[in-house]
């Protein structure tokens, strides 16, 4: 059983406290993706599961096994790094063949494993050159080959991709998840991209000043994130932020803010009722706000005014101004909209995510 | 090819046991001590124990097969009331002083005409480094050959060429050898100045100096605002060097003149070897050379302060 | 290029530089020259007429066969070679190992041991030797290589880790961890990756130590005293002075020949020599 656990893990560098009582379970054969802001302890978690950062506190399990003490070359990991890391002065063959040589793998052997993983990755033309004679994507390429003849029990993936052009990243990532279904070894992927996040992880940690701030599947973490900033971090363009404060009108619970009068529907009303008189924050996704033209005001809708209109081809991203303050909407690109034109953008009343002012949790 | 062989096989049959050895050396601190143990051993009986052993001969008065008794300062006073270390003082410093301004204005102007781009660049920078490069010793002989007062070239032409009418002795003359020695000096150390500050030059981004003289400023200006302000650390780096190897000579002015005439190139260093190797008095020879320390430790100090200062910004 | 008429260029440019180049070069033409120099020109008066000054017309090998024949100068380029050599190896040893632990490890003490190796490098010989005479004498090791060969290294160690310290910090961190992950130790790590690939700079080191042990004097001139142990500087300018008499004609072949193997190294190196001088500067 290759499972990775991570038990109240802590690490302090002098008076920074980078990882603060973080709590993993990693299962067999899963694709985990700790995803998170710069800063936010996800590499330095990483860094601990494969020995090169010192624990301050906590246990780290591979397997069955305690690796707390254990020096990286005995727990039976591969890691892919961001700039490769891949020898200048071995050819391909032999970074590949370096990790097998250090275990005093017998020549066959290693041969096999070196052919039958650049089969894999379809580099078996490239084996003699050196590492700069390859391009970025054929460098990917070898230092994934480099990690899978090992077999180990885990991959480590420490931000992969953020090295190649947008066009080539696209790419690796399929590749990456064709390359994980085909081989279903466990990994732990850090990346600070939520697009990779979501495409790639079998389920998302997202962290955030060395807390974990919610873990869970993708389209969990889309449509119901625990806390504020799980709701923005997640998904692109950001979720739309508004302060409001519910009020209790002729008894029916309305969010009144700057430029904002919702109705709110019964459904919502019950989660907000202990509220009623505060501020809290309303998040709403730009993929939720439709143009509401022609249609008669219903009590979740808002009034807008464009900004500007960002035109991407397969939608219309519109930046508006409610009251004070601003929002996107992402519509449909058969909306027509001009500059400074008023609009009314309706809230569809199942997508609307409701957060604590204090707390930031979701209510 | 099969997928599923590669995925079965599992080389990794728990954890290997390690030798006592190899995890030690796993730990940094201790690998750390590993690696440098010979460095420290070394250093610490051929630097460490000599300077010691020198501060020790130096308080007491120790002769070659002669052990001494402490006397506490008695050695250094007598240096002080010893004119010819006095006047050797006085020629250190000025040799060095001198010395090394001109190195740095010439080197920075050697610098500053190789920095262009010419025909035969490549060869001219490998050219000049040669002073540099020979053993000191022989190339300060050829240069005793040329000083020679009897068959001296620079006489021969100079005379040849009217601009004098007698010879001149230039390691001879009580009031000239020293200025002869520091050309000599001077000329040894020329190329390394103008070599790493050559270096430092190519560092200075060329569009610096296009934004200058586009605002206006003419050649000596661009030179005072954005060239030398940049060159200072490297500058820096390579006086407090040549300082401290300039302050503490000791083949240049051996080979040339011995100290003489009548004490005129006499510097810390020869005078030490003259009392401490030629006459034996080992533990005056000893003061002499401690005496150095204060002022190499003064200039150390102050230039590294600087530098750091200068890094800072 | 300077910009401009021609005379600008003559003046600011070509004539302080040939300047420059005419005086950095010059005594090793008339190094040259003197060697191949039949005595009865040598030793004409300065002021005499009719002197061919900057060659000769009847070149000579007099001075080279007398110096390589009647006296010790073969057996003084092979002790300068050997302790050179020897005194190399042994700083580079120690150089690349306290380099690589000072710019790669992270251990409490690492910033006071490189201050400490740097301020090491400052101490001059010339401060030193009086007491290192003695202590050389009572280990035994006066009026042998050893002497040199173990003291050399006091002063090139120093310079070979501060210069690999540079291109060891080049090397990026991931380069070890991956080799660590892969299943090397720190030791394995360090030999198979970061060794090779810090060769250069390997190599720059090696040539600055070889130049500056057979560059050294004043160790050579204290610790040595028998005619057979003396290396080439110290028995140029001692041995063929008879008295009073300078032997100019020797005393310049042997100048010449002394820095021969110098030259040669660093025609082949030059690249490495410039790299190890401005890496010590740039530090």
């Amino acid at each position: 059983m290759a499972r990775v656990l991570i038990r109240n893990l802590n690490k302090k560098y002098d008076e920074v406290h980078a990882v603060k009582g973080v709590n993993l379970e990693i299962r067999d054969r899963e694709f985990v993706v700790l995803v998170g802001p710069s800063g936010c302890g996800k590499t330095t978690t990483l860094r601990m599961v494969a020995g090169l950062e010192s624990i301050t506190s906590g246990d780290i399990l591979i397997g069955e096994t305690v690796v707390n003490n254990l020096p990286p070359m005995d727990r039976d990991i591969a890691m892919v790094f961001q700039n490769y890391a891949l020898y200048p002065h071995m050819s391909v063959r032999d970074n590949m063949a370096f990790g097998l040589k250090m275990r005093k793998f017998a020549r066959p052997e290693i041969d096999r494993r070196v052919r039958d993983a650049a089969d894999i990755l379809g580099i078996q033309n490239l084996l003699q050159r050196k590492p700069r004679q390859l391009s970025g994507g054929q460098r990917q390429r070898v230092a994934l080959g480099r990690a899978i003849v090992r077999n180990p029990q885990v991959f480590l993936f420490d931000e992969p991709l953020s090295n190649l052009d947008a066009t080539l990243r696209v790419q690796m990532r399929v590749e990456l998840k064709k390359l994980h279904d085909r081989l279903g070894t466990t990994a732990i992927y850090v990346t600070h991209d939520q697009v990779e996040a979501m495409t790639l992880g079998d389920r998302v940690v997202v962290m955030r000043d060395g807390l974990v701030q919610q873990v869970g599947e993708p389209l969990d973490l889309y449509n119901e994130p625990a806390n504020r900033f799980v709701a923005g971090f997640i998904g692109s363009p950001g979720m739309n932020f508004a302060s409001i404060r519910v009020a209790d009108e002729g008894g029916a619970l309305h969010a009144v803010g700057d430029g904002i009068r919702l109705k709110l529907p019964p459904e919502v009303a019950v989660r907000l009722k202990a509220y009623t008189g505060r501020d809290v924050t309303l998040g709403v996704r730009p993929e939720d706000l439709r143009v509401a033209s022609g249609e008669a005001p219903n009590g979740l809708d808002l009034d807008a005014v464009v900004e500007v209109i960002e035109r991407l081809g397969s939608q219309i991203l519109l930046d508006v101004k409610v009251g004070g303050g601003s929002m996107v909407a992402a519509v449909e690109p058969t909306v027509r909209a001009k500059v400074r034109e008023q609009l009314r953008l309706a809230l569809n009343p199942d997508r609307l995510h409701f957060f604590d002012s204090q707390t930031e949790a979701a209510i | 090819m099969a997928v599923s062989d590669l995925v079965s096989q599992n080389a990794f049959a728990g954890v290997r046991r390690r030798g006592v050895a190899t995890r030690l050396l796993e730990d940094e601190r201790w690998l750390a001590a590993a690696l440098l143990a010979p460095t420290a051993i070394l250093l610490g009986l051929f630097i460490a124990y000599p300077f010691a052993e020198g501060v020790w001969l130096s308080v007491i008065d120790a002769r070659v097969g002669v052990p001494g008794h402490f006397v506490g300062l008695a050695n250094f006073v007598a240096l002080w009331n010893d004119s010819i270390f006095r006047v050797a003082v006085w020629n250190t410093f000025v040799y060095t002083a001198v010395a090394t301004v001109f190195k740095l204005g010439l080197g920075l102007w050697l610098a500053l005409l190789i920095n262009r781009n010419f025909r035969g660049k490549a060869f001219t920078r490998a050219f000049i480094l040669l002073p540099f490069i020979i053993p000191t010793v022989l190339s300060t002989f050829a240069w005793k050959w040329m000083f020679d007062p009897t068959f001296s070239v620079i006489n021969w032409t100079l005379f040849h060429l009217g601009v004098i009418h007698a010879r001149i002795n230039w390691l001879g003359d009580p009031g000239l050898a020293l200025f002869s020695v520091i050309i000599v000096n001077v000329w040894r150390g020329v190329p390394f100045f103008a070599i790493s500050l050559l270096a430092g030059l190519q560092t200075i981004n060329p569009e610096l100096q296009e934004a200058a003289a586009i605002d206006g400023a003419r050649a000596w200006q661009r030179f005072r605002h954005v060239t030398w302000p940049l060159l200072l650390p490297v500058t820096m780096v390579v006086m407090l060097f040549s300082i401290i190897q300039t302050f503490a000579d000791f083949q240049l002015v051996y080979v040339l003149t011995g100290g003489g005439p009548a004490n005129a190139t006499q510097l810390f260093a020869t005078y030490a070897y003259q009392i401490g190797v030629g006459t034996g008095l080992l533990s005056q020879g000893a003061a002499i050379s401690l005496a150095m320390f204060p002022f190499l430790l003064i200039v150390v100090v102050v230039q590294l302060l600087y530098i750091r200062r200068v890094e800072v910004h | 290029m300077i910009e401009g008429a021609k005379w600008r260029r003559w003046v600011f440019f070509y004539m302080p530089l040939g300047s420059f180049i005419f005086w950095l070069l010059f005594p090793f033409y008339w190094m040259l020259v003197t060697s191949v120099r039949p005595d009865r020109e040598l030793y004409r008066p300065w002021m005499a007429p009719n002197y061919t000054p900057f060659w000769t017309a009847h070149p000579t090998l007099e001075h080279i066969t007398d110096l390589l024949t009647g006296t010790l100068f073969v057996r003084w380029m092979v002790n300068t070679l050997f302790i050179a050599c020897v005194s190399t190896l042994i700083s580079l040893f120690c150089g690349v190992l306290a380099g690589y632990a000072l710019s790669r490890l992270k251990f409490r003490f690492a910033g006071a041991l490189g201050a400490g190796i740097f301020i090491t490098y400052l101490v001059p010989q010339t401060l030193l030797f009086i007491p290192l005479a003695d202590i050389i004498r009572k280990f035994q090791l006066g009026d042998t290589p050893w002497a040199l060969i173990l003291t050399y290294p006091t002063f090139l160690i120093p310079f070979c880790t501060w210069l690999l310290m540079g291109y060891f910090k080049a090397i990026p961190r991931e380069l070890e961890e991956c080799a660590r992950i892969d299943g090397a130790t720190r030791w394995k790590a360090m030999l198979y990756i970061i060794m090779p690939i810090a060769v250069p700079g390997i190599l720059s080191a090696g040539i600055f130590a070889f130049t500056l042990s057979w560059n050294e004097y004043i160790y050579a001139l204290v610790f040595l005293s028998s005619a057979e142990q003396k290396t080439v500087s110290v028995g140029v300018t001692s041995e063929l002075v008879r008295g009073d008499v300078f032997y100019w004609g020797e005393l310049m072949a042997g100048a010449l020949l002394g820095s021969i193997p110098i030259a040669v190294i660093y025609s082949f190196f030059v690249e490495h020599y410039v790299a190890g001088l401005t890496g010590s500067v740039k530090g």
